[in-house]
């Protein structure tokens, strides 16, 4: 993975700048010890570090502003960054960039039950977010698998969706409103408590584009109210086509599950080995769930299961309380561990139309043999998100080089069926020099131009989305100077 | 200029210097003067999957066949787009790119989303002629920029559409709606929150006058059993209720919310207004209108004046956004018919519509509101 090489011209402005950064912020909110920038040298993404310059933890929109205004001026490169929990190295640093981390910016400023909004600083949790409304039995939507650690301006960096949007909808269909900072320190409101744009979507084309227009400070967010309860049903098949054909059937007939979770053979014995849920051994395992009434689930899971029976399930067990549906989603939700367990992995996570579902695993299958490294497949069977997990060892060489070309040649085939390379976590540094195998020169060229627009000196989040050589006449004096 | 394909729009527009007026089946007429590009031509559904939940088509492909053809895989958009036809008095059939291209969704949008959450994809030719894709077909996509959502609402100053897809959702077995008379406006938007607030997923909260007395109308759509389980329990919940239960006459009411049937055949200029729903009372208090009807829980105000009144003076400011929907050509350019922007948020707006059209050529001035109004 190529980055730019440190501008050491940049490099020589870091005193000049710490003491710029030091007149505007609080002692503690600087870090330029290179002992303690290490702590944001990667994100979830560790296969790939580089200690920033220096890292500074705003606590205002203020202050975010000051930083980037000093930034701006001085022309050094600013990378956003939330709780770092990308998988797509969306906070991966440069040598000569300021880390600007919002973590500490994490209060709730506004709930309001009555128009069915929060207002949160964008350093606060996915998870709290709902945490903070529950109690009037309320929740935020969009749950990506990090939620607990996961912060909202990374959600909104992304457009972070989560196993629920089949129903829900990802962050840019909660998202009402921003308070974004632009990288020359202009504050800007966009959206608010009023549904839909008066102009151009601003919002929308600022949602999911990776922290390269602005620095999301602040977010008004749809808040919903909880079902009266939701109960999964768990099926087993003995071919991944007739669980694809089986999903496909339920949607038809009408029905719209709240999640439909797909897990493969490979996936299964490893859930089952570490989380002891007592899966059953069948080639594909379905998890699917409904929300209402006790009676209103009733209805729904009896027409879901009427579907299933007509595809032969080797097992149909529906969780008759609380305990049976905690043991459904036990092993699904463990799922990532227990491949940490087994080996080191890669997860991807290209979307699929829904009916290529069985072409597409069969033909991972073969790439899996002819790589020799194991891929097992968990994702959202309903939305066509696949989640390959390739297994591999860090430790041995050439291990990591061997399992990104595979995991490169599982992204292409999914474009290649009409999908994209990636639906929830994002390009960061992981897809971009795969981004013309999607889009033209000439569409990648249409996204640029906006970011000319937001940042015109291209300082914010450096090297990520678009491919170098694409973003290079643009980076300019960045990539020149070496 | 009728382009027959997406390559001769493409065509067309990199020689064009004049201003043109982008045009699908002209139900949405903007009152603009230049020569028409019709899409007319840019016809016709590439993909259906209904077991994927989506639909590809032309942009110029009417909404009526869009419609047919879901309805036979008992499948709907789910936005639910208001047919202008009534309130503008104008003819021709709706064009599933002009739905797009001003981002047109009706009383589900409070449950569902907006035309642009259902918006999976896009192409488009730029005010260069440059043939740009984005999106695709699937339902989750975050590979670089949304420029989707950027394209709807964007009223054809960006860029003209040639192909949209879609996603759609299984239409419902039965709807149901419930009727309750309230004494004013902010009794109806606190009826209507409440009714928001419910786990009863209501997926219309509108408010008007009905047989002389304002009425807030809420409905339920879903299986059978589901919807009369749901109302029965709002009727608990909120008391003094008639409940429309026939599937039909259901429907018949939301149409008729959906498309502003209230205003129909009376003059004066019409505006929309989006708000919080919590400011509906207050900021519609101030419009002395000569007809009120509100959707999305109060958050949609419909609003109809008499002719020629800037009513984004009469509100001063607020948060939230007044669209002029119907007024003469005159008016429309003394007054604009978008909200004016704060000036960082006109400037990005500007400088995205020098780089998509920089020949200045796509419906040009549409959206920028004059600086006097």
């Amino acid at each position: 993975m190529d980055m730019p090489v440190a501008n050491p011209a940049i490099l020589a402005r870091k005193t000049a700048l710490v003491e710029r950064l030091r007149a505007v912020l609080p002692e503690e909110a600087l870090i330029s010890d290179p002992a303690e920038t290490r702590a944001y040298e990667c994100d979830a993404l560790t296969a790939y570090a580089c200690p920033p310059m220096l890292a500074v933890l705003p606590g205002s929109t203020q202050e975010v502003s000051d930083i980037l205004a000093i930034c701006h001026e001085m022309g050094v490169p600013v990378v956003p960054r939330g709780s770092g929990t990308s998988l797509a190295g969306g906070a991966l640093p440069t040598a000569d960039c300021v880390i600007l981390g919002v973590a500490r910016m994490n209060d709730v400023l506004e709930t309001d039950y009555e128009n069915r909004l929060i207002r949160v600083q964008t350093g606060r949790t996915n998870l709290s977010v709902t945490g903070a409304v529950e109690e009037e039995e309320f929740f935020y939507a969009p749950d990506p698998s990090s939620q607990l650690a996961c912060a909202i301006a990374g959600n909104v960096a992304m457009n972070s969706g989560g196993a629920h949007c089949l129903k829900y909808g990802v962050t840019t269909n909660n998202l009402l409103g921003v308070t974004l900072v632009m990288m020359d320190g202009t504050v800007v409101e966009i959206g608010g408590g009023y549904l839909d744009s008066g102009g151009l979507d601003l919002l929308g084309v600022i949602c999911g584009s990776e922290g390269q227009l602005g620095v999301v400070t602040e977010a008004t967010l749809r808040i919903l109210r909880k079902p009266e309860g939701a109960r999964p049903v768990l099926m087993g098949f003995d071919s991944n086509e007739v669980a694809g054909a089986c999903v496909s059937d339920i949607i038809q007939a009408g029905v719209l599950p709240v999640a439909i979770e797909f897990m493969d053979r490979p996936c299964i014995q490893a859930c089952e080995a570490f989380a002891k849920a007592g899966y059953p051994m069948c080639e594909a395992l379905l998890i699917v769930e409904v929300e209402g009434s006790e009676a209103e689930i009733d209805h729904q899971l009896g027409l879901i299961t009427e579907i299933a029976q007509r595809h032969n399930p080797v097992e149909l067990r529906e969780a008759r309380d609380a305990d049976e549906a905690g043991r459904i989603w036990l092993g699904r939700k463990s799922a990532f561990g227990a491949m940490g367990q087994i080996n080191d992995y890669m997860c991807l996570d290209g979307t699929i139309p829904v009916s290529a579902l069985p072409q597409v695993l069969r033909r991972i299958g073969e790439m899996s043999r002819e790589y020799g490294l194991d891929v097992a497949n968990v994702f959202h069977a309903g939305d066509g998100n696949m989640h390959p997990l390739i297994l591999f060892d860090a430790n041995k060489p050439g291990d990591l080089e061997l399992c990104e070309n595979l995991g490169a040649d599982i992204l292409k085939l999914c474009v290649d069926v009409g999908g994209c390379l990636t639906g929830e976590h994002g390009v960061g540094i992981e897809k971009r020099d795969l981004m013309l195998y999607q889009y033209s020169e000439t569409d990648l060229e249409a996204q640029m131009r906006v970011k000319d627009v937001f940042d015109p000196n291209w300082l914010l989040n450096p090297a990520k989305v678009f491919p170098l050589s694409v973003s290079e006449a643009r980076r300019g004096d960045l990539a020149d100077v070496a | 200029m009728t382009p027959e394909s997406e390559e001769e729009l493409s065509a067309m527009l990199a020689e064009r210097r004049d201003p043109v007026v982008i045009r699908g089946g002209g139900t949405r007429g903007i009152g603009m003067e230049a020569p028409f590009l019709e899409t007319g031509r840019l016809s016709g559904i590439e993909l259906y999957e209904p077991g994927a939940l989506t639909l590809v088509a032309g942009a110029g492909t009417p909404l009526a066949e869009i419609s047919e053809v879901l309805a036979e895989g008992n499948q709907r958009l789910a936005f639910e787009p208001m047919d202008h036809r009534g309130l503008l008095r104008s003819d021709g059939e709706p064009t599933i790119g002009g739905i797009v291209a001003a981002n047109i969704s009706g009383p589900r949008r409070i449950q569902v989303g907006a035309c642009r959450d259902h918006l999976l994809g896009v192409r488009f030719v730029d005010g260069s002629g440059t043939v740009i894709k984005n999106g695709g077909r699937v339902m989750k996509n975050v590979t670089g920029y949304d420029l989707v959502k950027l394209m709807a609402g964007s009223w054809g100053t960006l860029g003209v559409l040639s192909q949209v897809s879609l996603k759609v959702l299984p239409e419902s077995e039965t709807e149901a709606t419930l009727l309750l008379p309230c004494p004013d406006v902010a009794t109806a938007v606190s009826r209507m929150s409440a009714a928001l607030g419910s786990p009863f997923e209501v997926t219309g909260a509108a408010c008007g006058p009905r047989d002389g007395a304002l009425t807030v109308m809420l409905r339920l759509e879903g299986f059978e059993a589901s919807v009369a389980y749901r109302a029965q329990r709002l009727v608990d919940q909120l008391g003094d209720v008639s409940l429309v239960s026939d599937r039909d006459e259901s429907r018949r009411i939301w149409r008729d919310i959906r498309d502003v049937s209230a205003f129909h055949g009376r003059a004066g200029d019409v505006w929309r207004i989006s708000v919080k729903p919590g400011d509906a009372p207050e900021i519609s208090s101030r419009l002395e209108a000569e007809a009120l009807s509100f959707d999305w829980g109060g958050g949609l105000i419909w609003a109809l004046v008499s002719e020629g009144t800037d009513l984004r003076q009469r509100i001063g400011p607020f948060s939230g956004h007044a669209t002029l929907v119907r007024a003469s050509n005159d008016t429309r350019t003394r007054i604009g018919m978008f909200q004016p922007e704060p000036a960082p948020l006109a400037a990005i707006s500007a400088g995205l519509r020098e780089r998509f059209d920089p020949h200045g050529i796509l419906n040009p001035g549409l959206m920028k509101t004059p600086a006097h109004a």
